[in-house]
Protein backbone atom coordinates (compact mmCIF):
# COMPACT_ATOMS: atom_id res chain seq x y z
CA UNK A 1 0.00 0.00 0.00
CA UNK A 2 1.63 3.38 -1.15
CA UNK A 3 1.59 7.00 0.71
CA UNK A 4 -1.15 7.61 -1.61
CA UNK A 5 -2.89 4.57 -1.17
CA UNK A 6 -3.04 5.35 2.67
CA UNK A 7 -3.95 9.02 2.20
CA UNK A 8 -7.00 8.33 -0.19
CA UNK A 9 -8.00 5.79 2.91
CA UNK A 10 -8.02 8.50 5.13
CA UNK A 11 -9.98 11.09 3.06
CA UNK A 12 -12.47 8.68 2.84
CA UNK A 13 -12.74 7.79 6.10
CA UNK A 14 -13.00 11.24 7.56
CA UNK A 15 -15.56 12.11 4.94
CA UNK A 16 -18.03 9.39 6.15
CA UNK A 17 -17.49 10.78 10.04
CA UNK A 18 -17.83 14.56 9.08
CA UNK A 19 -19.43 14.28 5.89
CA UNK A 20 -19.63 17.79 4.81
CA UNK A 21 -15.69 18.31 5.44
CA UNK A 22 -13.48 18.62 2.32
CA UNK A 23 -10.21 16.14 3.82
CA UNK A 24 -8.68 16.85 0.55
CA UNK A 25 -7.92 20.21 1.24
CA UNK A 26 -5.97 19.32 4.55
CA UNK A 27 -2.24 20.50 4.40
CA UNK A 28 0.14 17.67 5.66
CA UNK A 29 0.75 19.89 9.05
CA UNK A 30 -2.62 21.10 9.77
CA UNK A 31 -3.98 19.43 12.59
CA UNK A 32 -6.94 17.22 11.51
CA UNK A 33 -9.35 17.82 14.17
CA UNK A 34 -9.05 21.06 14.90
CA UNK A 35 -8.96 22.17 10.94
CA UNK A 36 -12.22 19.93 10.14
CA UNK A 37 -13.59 20.65 13.60
CA UNK A 38 -14.09 16.82 14.47
CA UNK A 39 -15.10 16.62 18.50
CA UNK A 40 -14.17 13.97 19.89
CA UNK A 41 -16.84 11.33 19.87
CA UNK A 42 -16.22 11.64 16.03
CA UNK A 43 -12.28 11.58 16.66
CA UNK A 44 -13.16 8.17 18.36
CA UNK A 45 -15.05 7.20 15.21
CA UNK A 46 -12.42 8.29 13.01
CA UNK A 47 -9.52 5.70 15.35
CA UNK A 48 -12.22 2.92 15.13
CA UNK A 49 -12.44 2.84 11.21
CA UNK A 50 -9.05 3.79 10.78
CA UNK A 51 -7.97 0.90 12.77
CA UNK A 52 -10.57 -1.66 11.22
CA UNK A 53 -9.66 -0.80 7.71
CA UNK A 54 -5.95 -0.73 8.02
CA UNK A 55 -6.02 -3.65 10.72
CA UNK A 56 -3.88 -2.28 13.12
CA UNK A 57 -4.07 -1.24 16.88
CA UNK A 58 -4.17 2.16 18.38
CA UNK A 59 -3.37 2.93 21.99
CA UNK A 60 -5.14 5.73 23.26
CA UNK A 61 -1.57 6.90 24.19
CA UNK A 62 -0.91 7.34 20.71
CA UNK A 63 -3.81 9.81 19.32
CA UNK A 64 -0.94 12.23 19.86
CA UNK A 65 1.25 11.13 17.21
CA UNK A 66 -1.83 11.11 14.85
CA UNK A 67 -2.61 14.56 14.64
CA UNK A 68 -1.11 15.47 11.30
CA UNK A 69 -2.36 14.05 7.57
CA UNK A 70 1.60 13.65 8.07
CA UNK A 71 1.72 12.18 10.96
CA UNK A 72 -0.90 9.54 10.86
CA UNK A 73 0.25 8.49 7.32
CA UNK A 74 3.60 7.60 8.84
CA UNK A 75 2.22 6.43 11.81
CA UNK A 76 -0.07 3.29 9.64
CA UNK A 77 3.33 2.56 7.33
CA UNK A 78 5.27 2.08 10.24
CA UNK A 79 2.17 -0.34 12.00
CA UNK A 80 1.16 -1.82 8.89
CA UNK A 81 4.92 -3.07 8.33
CA UNK B 1 -61.05 4.64 24.05
CA UNK B 2 -57.19 6.09 24.49
CA UNK B 3 -56.67 9.15 22.62
CA UNK B 4 -53.25 9.58 21.14
CA UNK B 5 -52.11 13.74 20.79
CA UNK B 6 -49.79 15.01 18.65
CA UNK B 7 -46.73 15.18 21.37
CA UNK B 8 -44.54 17.92 23.10
CA UNK B 9 -41.12 17.36 21.78
CA UNK B 10 -39.85 20.20 24.07
CA UNK B 11 -41.01 23.71 25.11
CA UNK B 12 -40.40 25.25 21.74
CA UNK B 13 -43.13 23.52 19.72
CA UNK B 14 -46.50 24.27 19.17
CA UNK B 15 -47.71 22.28 16.21
CA UNK B 16 -46.65 19.54 14.16
CA UNK B 17 -46.99 17.82 10.46
CA UNK B 18 -48.25 14.83 10.11
CA UNK B 19 -45.53 13.31 7.45
CA UNK B 20 -46.39 9.75 7.62
CA UNK B 21 -48.77 6.77 9.37
CA UNK B 22 -47.21 4.14 10.01
CA UNK B 23 -50.42 2.31 11.47
CA UNK B 24 -53.79 1.03 9.91
CA UNK B 25 -56.70 0.62 11.62
CA UNK B 26 -56.86 -2.82 12.86
CA UNK B 27 -53.61 -2.33 13.80
CA UNK B 28 -51.87 -4.08 17.23
CA UNK B 29 -49.91 -1.56 18.81
CA UNK B 30 -48.00 -1.73 21.99
CA UNK B 31 -45.78 0.32 24.28
CA UNK B 32 -42.76 2.17 22.25
CA UNK B 33 -43.68 1.42 18.82
CA UNK B 34 -43.55 4.01 16.27
CA UNK B 35 -46.90 4.30 14.49
CA UNK B 36 -45.98 7.70 12.89
CA UNK B 37 -43.73 10.23 11.66
CA UNK B 38 -44.19 14.06 12.31
CA UNK B 39 -42.00 16.17 10.65
CA UNK B 40 -40.99 19.25 13.36
CA UNK B 41 -38.45 22.39 13.88
CA UNK B 42 -36.32 19.38 14.69
CA UNK B 43 -36.56 17.36 11.57
CA UNK B 44 -38.69 14.21 11.19
CA UNK B 45 -39.21 12.48 14.41
CA UNK B 46 -40.67 8.82 15.11
CA UNK B 47 -43.56 9.27 17.31
CA UNK B 48 -43.86 6.43 19.91
CA UNK B 49 -47.23 5.35 21.17
CA UNK B 50 -47.65 4.49 24.96
CA UNK B 51 -50.58 2.58 25.38
CA UNK B 52 -51.29 -0.91 24.41
CA UNK B 53 -54.47 -1.29 21.90
CA UNK B 54 -56.04 -1.83 18.47
CA UNK B 55 -55.87 1.30 16.26
CA UNK B 56 -59.78 2.07 16.03
CA UNK B 57 -59.30 5.10 13.67
CA UNK B 58 -56.86 7.38 12.03
CA UNK B 59 -58.05 11.16 12.63
CA UNK B 60 -55.36 13.27 11.25
CA UNK B 61 -54.42 13.02 7.11
CA UNK B 62 -50.78 13.10 6.08
CA UNK B 63 -49.11 16.27 5.84
CA UNK B 64 -51.54 18.32 7.98
CA UNK B 65 -50.17 20.50 10.49
CA UNK B 66 -52.03 20.32 13.99
CA UNK B 67 -51.12 21.96 17.51
CA UNK B 68 -49.75 20.12 19.93
CA UNK B 69 -51.95 18.38 21.93
CA UNK B 70 -54.88 17.48 19.34
CA UNK B 71 -56.27 14.21 19.02
CA UNK B 72 -54.15 12.39 15.72
CA UNK B 73 -55.76 9.16 16.47
CA UNK B 74 -58.15 6.85 18.52
CA UNK B 75 -56.68 3.45 20.07
CA UNK B 76 -59.13 1.31 22.01
CA UNK B 77 -57.24 -0.95 24.40
CA UNK B 78 -57.81 -4.40 24.52
CA UNK B 79 -60.04 -4.32 27.18
CA UNK B 80 -62.49 -1.80 26.19
CA UNK B 81 -64.64 -3.14 23.39
CA UNK B 82 -64.71 -1.45 20.54
CA UNK B 83 -67.64 1.25 20.11
CA UNK B 84 -69.16 2.87 17.21
CA UNK B 85 -66.99 6.44 15.63
CA UNK B 86 -69.71 8.25 15.73
CA UNK B 87 -69.77 9.61 19.42
CA UNK B 88 -65.72 10.13 19.36
CA UNK B 89 -65.48 12.82 16.94
CA UNK B 90 -65.51 15.94 19.23
CA UNK B 91 -65.95 19.35 17.55
CA UNK B 92 -62.60 20.75 18.70
CA UNK B 93 -60.60 18.47 16.33
CA UNK B 94 -62.62 19.76 13.34
CA UNK B 95 -62.34 23.56 14.58
CA UNK B 96 -58.17 22.35 14.83
CA UNK B 97 -58.28 21.20 10.98
CA UNK B 98 -59.16 24.57 9.93
CA UNK B 99 -56.44 25.21 6.74
CA UNK B 100 -52.90 25.80 8.13
CA UNK B 101 -49.79 27.28 6.53
CA UNK B 102 -47.61 24.79 5.27
CA UNK B 103 -44.68 24.26 7.24
CA UNK B 104 -41.59 26.43 5.69
CA UNK B 105 -39.41 24.10 5.56
CA UNK B 106 -38.85 21.30 2.50
CA UNK B 107 -41.06 18.03 2.70
CA UNK B 108 -39.33 15.32 1.94
CA UNK B 109 -40.44 11.92 1.19
CA UNK B 110 -39.85 9.74 4.54
CA UNK B 111 -36.36 7.46 4.73
CA UNK B 112 -34.32 10.66 2.68
CA UNK B 113 -31.30 10.62 4.23
CA UNK B 114 -29.27 13.83 2.98
CA UNK B 115 -26.05 15.41 4.44
CA UNK B 116 -27.12 18.51 6.40
CA UNK B 117 -24.73 20.59 4.13
CA UNK B 118 -26.28 18.81 1.24
CA UNK B 119 -29.81 19.88 2.85
CA UNK B 120 -28.58 23.61 3.48
CA UNK B 121 -27.36 24.16 -0.32
CA UNK B 122 -31.08 22.65 -1.39
CA UNK B 123 -33.02 24.96 1.05
CA UNK B 124 -31.44 27.95 -0.28
CA UNK B 125 -30.89 27.23 -4.05
CA UNK B 126 -34.89 25.96 -3.51
CA UNK B 127 -33.99 22.65 -5.05
CA UNK B 128 -36.51 19.71 -4.43
CA UNK B 129 -35.08 16.94 -2.62
CA UNK B 130 -37.17 14.75 -3.74
CA UNK B 131 -36.05 14.68 -7.26
CA UNK B 132 -32.80 13.64 -6.20
CA UNK B 133 -31.06 10.82 -6.34
CA UNK B 134 -28.59 10.24 -3.82
CA UNK B 135 -25.14 8.87 -4.25
CA UNK B 136 -23.49 8.72 -0.89
CA UNK B 137 -23.76 5.75 1.39
CA UNK B 138 -27.18 4.26 2.00
CA UNK B 139 -28.35 6.24 -1.03
CA UNK B 140 -27.54 9.39 0.97
CA UNK B 141 -27.82 13.01 -0.81
CA UNK B 142 -24.78 14.53 -0.69
CA UNK B 143 -23.61 18.46 -1.09
CA UNK B 144 -22.35 16.96 -4.74
CA UNK B 145 -25.56 15.59 -5.59
CA UNK B 146 -27.21 18.81 -5.15
CA UNK B 147 -24.69 20.66 -6.94
CA UNK B 148 -25.43 18.72 -9.90
CA UNK B 149 -28.91 19.01 -9.60
CA UNK B 150 -28.09 22.78 -9.10
CA UNK B 151 -25.97 22.72 -12.62
CA UNK B 152 -28.93 20.38 -14.23
CA UNK B 153 -31.51 22.94 -12.97
CA UNK B 154 -33.96 21.11 -11.66
CA UNK B 155 -37.34 23.12 -11.25
CA UNK B 156 -36.78 25.24 -7.66
CA UNK B 157 -40.09 25.38 -5.56
CA UNK B 158 -41.82 28.39 -5.69
CA UNK B 159 -42.13 29.39 -2.16
CA UNK B 160 -39.47 30.53 -0.15
CA UNK B 161 -37.92 27.82 2.49
CA UNK B 162 -36.13 28.48 5.58
CA UNK B 163 -33.19 26.75 5.90
CA UNK B 164 -33.31 23.63 8.66
CA UNK B 165 -30.16 25.22 10.80
CA UNK B 166 -32.44 28.44 11.01
CA UNK B 167 -35.28 26.47 11.92
CA UNK B 168 -33.60 24.34 14.81
CA UNK B 169 -31.83 27.51 16.07
CA UNK B 170 -35.35 29.35 16.14
CA UNK B 171 -36.49 26.43 18.18
CA UNK B 172 -34.07 26.52 20.97
CA UNK B 173 -33.93 29.87 21.03
CA UNK B 174 -37.72 29.84 21.87
CA UNK B 175 -36.91 27.67 24.20
CA UNK B 176 -34.25 29.81 25.96
CA UNK B 177 -36.05 32.66 25.52
CA UNK B 178 -38.89 31.37 27.51
CA UNK B 179 -36.63 30.10 30.11
CA UNK B 180 -34.58 33.57 30.57
CA UNK B 181 -38.63 35.39 31.09
CA UNK B 182 -39.65 33.11 33.57
CA UNK B 183 -37.02 30.62 35.24
CA UNK B 184 -35.03 32.54 38.00
CA UNK B 185 -31.51 31.04 37.02
CA UNK B 186 -29.07 30.88 39.94
CA UNK B 187 -25.96 29.75 39.04
CA UNK B 188 -22.93 27.77 41.24
CA UNK B 189 -19.47 26.62 39.54
CA UNK B 190 -16.76 24.56 40.98
CA UNK B 191 -13.18 22.98 39.54
CA UNK B 192 -12.27 19.65 39.92
CA UNK B 193 -8.97 18.05 39.94
CA UNK B 194 -9.48 15.46 36.86
CA UNK B 195 -5.77 13.78 37.59
CA UNK B 196 -7.15 10.60 39.18
CA UNK B 197 -10.91 10.18 36.70
CA UNK B 198 -7.83 10.30 33.88
CA UNK B 199 -5.62 7.91 35.11
CA UNK B 200 -8.42 5.55 36.19
CA UNK B 201 -10.41 6.35 32.44
CA UNK B 202 -6.77 5.58 30.80
CA UNK B 203 -6.15 2.39 32.70
CA UNK B 204 -10.04 1.10 31.90
CA UNK B 205 -9.43 1.66 28.20
CA UNK B 206 -6.10 -0.21 28.01
CA UNK B 207 -8.70 -3.07 28.81
CA UNK B 208 -10.62 -2.41 26.10
CA UNK B 209 -10.81 -2.68 22.27
CA UNK B 210 -10.69 0.17 20.22
CA UNK B 211 -14.88 0.06 19.69
CA UNK B 212 -15.39 -0.11 23.39
CA UNK B 213 -13.25 2.56 24.41
CA UNK B 214 -14.25 4.79 26.99
CA UNK B 215 -14.22 8.98 26.48
CA UNK B 216 -14.10 11.66 29.80
CA UNK B 217 -17.65 12.66 29.09
CA UNK B 218 -19.32 8.86 30.29
CA UNK B 219 -17.98 9.16 33.93
CA UNK B 220 -19.24 12.73 33.97
CA UNK B 221 -22.60 11.50 32.80
CA UNK B 222 -22.01 8.63 35.72
CA UNK B 223 -21.13 11.16 38.07
CA UNK B 224 -24.35 13.36 37.35
CA UNK B 225 -27.00 10.13 37.25
CA UNK B 226 -25.28 9.16 41.06
CA UNK B 227 -25.50 12.75 42.77
CA UNK B 228 -29.13 13.23 41.12
CA UNK B 229 -30.01 10.13 42.94
CA UNK B 230 -28.55 11.83 46.51
CA UNK B 231 -29.82 15.14 45.26
CA UNK B 232 -33.26 14.26 43.50
CA UNK B 233 -34.46 17.90 44.04
CA UNK B 234 -32.70 18.82 40.94
CA UNK B 235 -33.86 15.88 38.50
CA UNK B 236 -37.37 16.85 37.57
CA UNK B 237 -40.02 19.97 36.16
CA UNK B 238 -41.40 23.27 37.31
CA UNK B 239 -44.91 22.58 36.70
CA UNK B 240 -47.51 24.40 39.37
CA UNK B 241 -44.44 23.89 41.70
CA UNK B 242 -41.84 21.49 41.71
CA UNK B 243 -42.15 17.82 40.50
CA UNK B 244 -39.83 15.57 40.88
CA UNK B 245 -39.22 12.80 38.97
CA UNK B 246 -38.33 9.00 39.82
CA UNK B 247 -36.45 8.25 36.14
CA UNK B 248 -33.12 10.18 35.58
CA UNK B 249 -33.60 10.85 32.04
CA UNK B 250 -30.02 13.30 31.42
CA UNK B 251 -30.75 15.40 28.29
CA UNK B 252 -27.46 15.42 26.27
CA UNK B 253 -26.54 18.40 24.61
CA UNK B 254 -25.59 17.41 21.26
CA UNK B 255 -24.39 20.21 18.42
CA UNK B 256 -25.15 19.33 14.77
CA UNK B 257 -22.54 19.85 12.50
CA UNK B 258 -24.05 22.92 10.57
CA UNK B 259 -24.93 24.49 13.55
CA UNK B 260 -27.86 24.47 15.67
CA UNK B 261 -27.76 21.76 18.83
CA UNK B 262 -30.51 19.03 19.58
CA UNK B 263 -30.96 17.36 23.16
CA UNK B 264 -32.04 13.49 23.19
CA UNK B 265 -32.26 11.79 26.43
CA UNK B 266 -30.25 9.10 27.63
CA UNK B 267 -32.95 7.31 29.72
CA UNK B 268 -32.40 6.13 32.91
CA UNK B 269 -28.75 7.15 33.35
CA UNK B 270 -28.14 5.74 37.05
CA UNK B 271 -29.22 2.42 36.40
CA UNK B 272 -26.34 1.99 33.37
CA UNK B 273 -23.12 1.46 33.58
CA UNK B 274 -20.09 2.92 32.65
CA UNK B 275 -19.91 0.50 29.73
CA UNK B 276 -23.79 1.27 28.79
CA UNK B 277 -23.41 5.06 28.87
CA UNK B 278 -20.78 4.74 26.61
CA UNK B 279 -22.83 2.67 24.36
CA UNK B 280 -25.75 4.75 24.83
CA UNK B 281 -23.91 7.64 23.53
CA UNK B 282 -22.27 5.68 20.35
CA UNK B 283 -25.98 4.95 19.53
CA UNK B 284 -27.63 8.27 20.13
CA UNK B 285 -24.70 10.80 19.14
CA UNK B 286 -25.09 9.74 15.30
CA UNK B 287 -28.39 9.38 15.17
CA UNK B 288 -28.84 13.11 16.47
CA UNK B 289 -26.67 13.98 14.14
CA UNK B 290 -28.57 12.17 11.51
CA UNK B 291 -31.68 13.81 12.36
CA UNK B 292 -33.60 10.02 13.64
CA UNK B 293 -34.77 10.27 16.89
CA UNK B 294 -37.74 9.29 18.97
CA UNK B 295 -40.37 11.37 20.27
CA UNK B 296 -38.91 10.11 23.85
CA UNK B 297 -35.85 10.63 23.37
CA UNK B 298 -36.76 14.52 22.76
CA UNK B 299 -39.76 14.57 25.37
CA UNK B 300 -38.34 12.83 28.18
CA UNK B 301 -34.93 14.13 29.64
CA UNK B 302 -35.55 15.69 33.22
CA UNK B 303 -32.03 17.67 33.32
CA UNK B 304 -29.74 18.69 30.75
CA UNK B 305 -25.93 18.15 30.70
CA UNK B 306 -23.96 20.41 28.10
CA UNK B 307 -20.60 19.19 27.51
CA UNK B 308 -17.74 20.91 25.47
CA UNK B 309 -15.25 18.40 25.28
CA UNK B 310 -11.48 19.08 25.06
CA UNK B 311 -9.67 21.93 22.80
CA UNK B 312 -12.80 24.26 23.86
CA UNK B 313 -13.30 26.96 26.56
CA UNK B 314 -13.10 26.62 30.32
CA UNK B 315 -16.88 27.34 31.23
CA UNK B 316 -20.07 26.99 29.82
CA UNK B 317 -23.38 28.45 32.22
CA UNK B 318 -26.20 26.44 30.91
CA UNK B 319 -29.69 28.02 30.23
CA UNK B 320 -32.49 25.85 31.96
CA UNK B 321 -34.47 24.11 29.47
CA UNK B 322 -37.83 24.51 30.52
CA UNK B 323 -39.79 22.91 32.57
CA UNK B 324 -36.75 21.61 33.75
CA UNK B 325 -34.88 23.16 36.53
CA UNK B 326 -31.55 22.43 36.02
CA UNK B 327 -28.88 22.20 33.97
CA UNK B 328 -25.37 21.24 34.42
CA UNK B 329 -22.50 22.58 31.93
CA UNK B 330 -19.10 20.67 31.95
CA UNK B 331 -16.22 22.57 30.20
CA UNK B 332 -12.86 21.57 28.87
CA UNK B 333 -10.25 19.58 30.84
CA UNK B 334 -7.17 22.10 30.82
CA UNK B 335 -3.97 22.45 33.04
CA UNK B 336 -3.89 24.84 35.65
CA UNK B 337 -2.16 25.58 38.97
CA UNK B 338 -3.36 23.91 41.94
CA UNK B 339 -3.00 24.48 45.37
CA UNK B 340 -3.59 21.26 47.93
CA UNK B 341 -2.25 20.84 51.26
CA UNK B 342 -0.01 23.92 50.73
CA UNK B 343 1.88 22.90 48.06
CA UNK B 344 1.57 23.80 44.49
CA UNK B 345 0.92 21.60 41.37
CA UNK B 346 -0.15 21.91 37.83
CA UNK B 347 -3.37 19.31 37.30
CA UNK B 348 -5.86 18.47 34.56
CA UNK B 349 -8.82 20.76 35.60
CA UNK B 350 -12.37 20.40 34.63
CA UNK B 351 -14.89 23.66 35.59
CA UNK B 352 -18.06 22.29 36.57
CA UNK B 353 -20.99 24.89 36.43
CA UNK B 354 -24.86 24.58 37.67
CA UNK B 355 -27.66 27.01 36.34
CA UNK B 356 -30.65 26.07 38.90
CA UNK B 357 -33.99 27.17 39.01
CA UNK B 358 -34.38 29.25 42.19
CA UNK B 359 -38.39 28.72 42.27
CA UNK B 360 -37.46 24.81 42.85
CA UNK B 361 -34.33 24.89 44.90
CA UNK B 362 -31.50 27.36 46.38
CA UNK B 363 -27.90 27.64 46.57
CA UNK B 364 -27.30 24.79 48.92
CA UNK B 365 -29.59 22.47 47.26
CA UNK B 366 -26.94 23.75 44.49
CA UNK B 367 -23.90 23.35 46.18
CA UNK B 368 -24.70 19.79 48.07
CA UNK B 369 -24.93 18.29 44.23
CA UNK B 370 -21.76 20.03 42.78
CA UNK B 371 -19.33 18.89 45.69
CA UNK B 372 -21.17 15.57 45.13
CA UNK B 373 -20.52 15.08 41.34
CA UNK B 374 -16.69 16.79 42.54
CA UNK B 375 -16.54 13.71 45.22
CA UNK B 376 -17.42 11.00 42.54
CA UNK B 377 -15.10 12.26 40.07
CA UNK B 378 -12.18 12.25 43.01
CA UNK B 379 -13.00 8.43 43.35
CA UNK B 380 -13.69 7.17 40.00
CA UNK B 381 -13.54 3.70 41.23
CA UNK B 382 -16.66 4.29 42.98
CA UNK B 383 -18.60 5.61 39.69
Amino acid sequence: MTEQDIKQTIFQLLKKIAPDTEPEKLKPDDDIRRTLEIDSFDALQFVVALDAHFGIETPEADYGKIATLRQLISYIMKQKK
Amino acid sequence: MIEFQMPSLGADMEAGTLAEWLVKPGDLVKRGDVIAVVDTQKGLIDIEVFDEGIIHELLIKEKEKVPVGTVMALIASDKEPVVKQEEKMPAKITEEKKPVEKLPVTEMRHGIKVSPLAKRIAVEKGIDLNLIKGTGEGDAITKEDVERAIVENIAPKEERKIDSTESIRMAVAAAMSKSNREIPHYYLETKVDMSKALVWLSEANKQRSVKQRLLPVVLLLKAVAKALTEVPELNGYWENGLQQKDDINIGFVVSLRSGGVMIPAIHHADKKSIDELMASLNDIIPRTRAMKLRSSELSESTITVTNLGEGNVETVYGIIYPPQVAIIGFGSIVEQPWAETGMLDVRPVLNITLSADHRATDGATGSRFLMTVKNYLDKPAEL
